[in-house]
């Protein structure tokens, strides 16, 4: 299934004030690809402007949140399909990955992710003196 | 789990809406079930998913649509049916591809428009993926006061 809403119950403290409210989000759809530089991600985000995303990297794990923004409508519903939850996903990261070079561009709703890996990790000639 | 999306359904011309709903349900659900197991073969377009609003003077319709370029882009109206289609220029690299849920392919979808629409007066924009399309109604599918003599 491309877009699955799915609960993510938030931090205790959180819950208390908000009186248990969980807020539901989509899981975006997401292609992966790699080379010997490392990983590139690619996250459909329609909706998502640059103000509107969240990316960290904590631990090992990489999350982003899209905030979506819609334009505003005047009139009734006619047909109404598009799910306006902003999107959230997880990835844990391979350690390879460095996680300070990581760099990400919105282009169209189309979130692109270069996560290099890191120099050491790449296969190297030792030259013998 | 629920296995089939959640959809309201459409009001207005209920028996055009209805046929044009199932048969799009069953595109949907072929697509979204099977996707990244059973690619359908040959250039199948993707469809895409889009909200409608309607006023006395006009439609809008919002369509998700990432990743595309403005020239990539056709909107047409034809017989009262919209027709919304694009279609990415895959980009090739030498890659190893580990997990690929989006396929680099045509999206196509049509609707039928409620009522008659003036095309030329038609406006579109594309902004961070969704596009808005702005259909003003003609002038005798506007609603009409009748006043009493």
């Amino acid at each position: 299934m491309n877009q699955i809403a799915q609960p993510i119950s938030t931090s205790p403290a959180v819950q208390s004030q908000e009186n248990n409210h969980r807020k539901y989000y989509i899981t975006p759809s997401v292609d992966i690809t790699s080379n010997e530089e490392g990983y590139l991600l690619r996250a459909e985000l329609p909706g998502v402007d640059k103000e509107g995303l969240e990316i960290t990297v904590d631990n090992g794990e990489l999350t982003f949140i899209g905030h979506r923004k819609f334009p505003q409508v005047v009139g009734d519903v006619v047909y109404k399909e598009i799910r306006t939850h902003d999107f959230h996903r997880v990835y844990e990261l391979d350690p390879s990955i460095d996680t300070t070079k990581i760099h990400a561009r919105l282009d169209q709703g189309i979130l692109t992710l270069t996560l290099p890996k890191a120099e050491t990790i790449k296969a190297q000639k030792i030259t013998v003196e | 789990m629920n296995i089939v999306r959640y959809q309201h359904y459409p009001q207005g011309n209920l028996e055009s809406a209805l046929f044009s709903t199932i048969r799009e349900e069953m595109d949907r659900a072929f697509q979204s079930s099977f996707g990244p197991f059973f690619r359908p073969l040959g250039e199948a377009p993707r469809t895409l998913a889009f909200d409608m609003y309607q006023d006395k003077n006009q439609f809008t319709v919002i369509a998700e649509l990432p990743g595309l370029k403005k020239e990539e882009i056709e909107i047409s109206v034809d017989n009262g049916v919209l027709t919304i289609s694009g279609e990415r220029k895959q980009e090739k690299s030498a890659e190893n591809g580990q997990q690929t849920e989006r396929s680099f392919s045509k999206f196509q979808r049509s609707v039928m428009l409620p009522t008659v629409v003036v095309a030329d007066k038609a406006t579109a924009t594309y902004e961070n993926g969704l596009l808005q399309v702005v259909l003003p109604k003609a002038e005798e599918a506007k609603p009409k006061q009748i006043s009493l003599n």
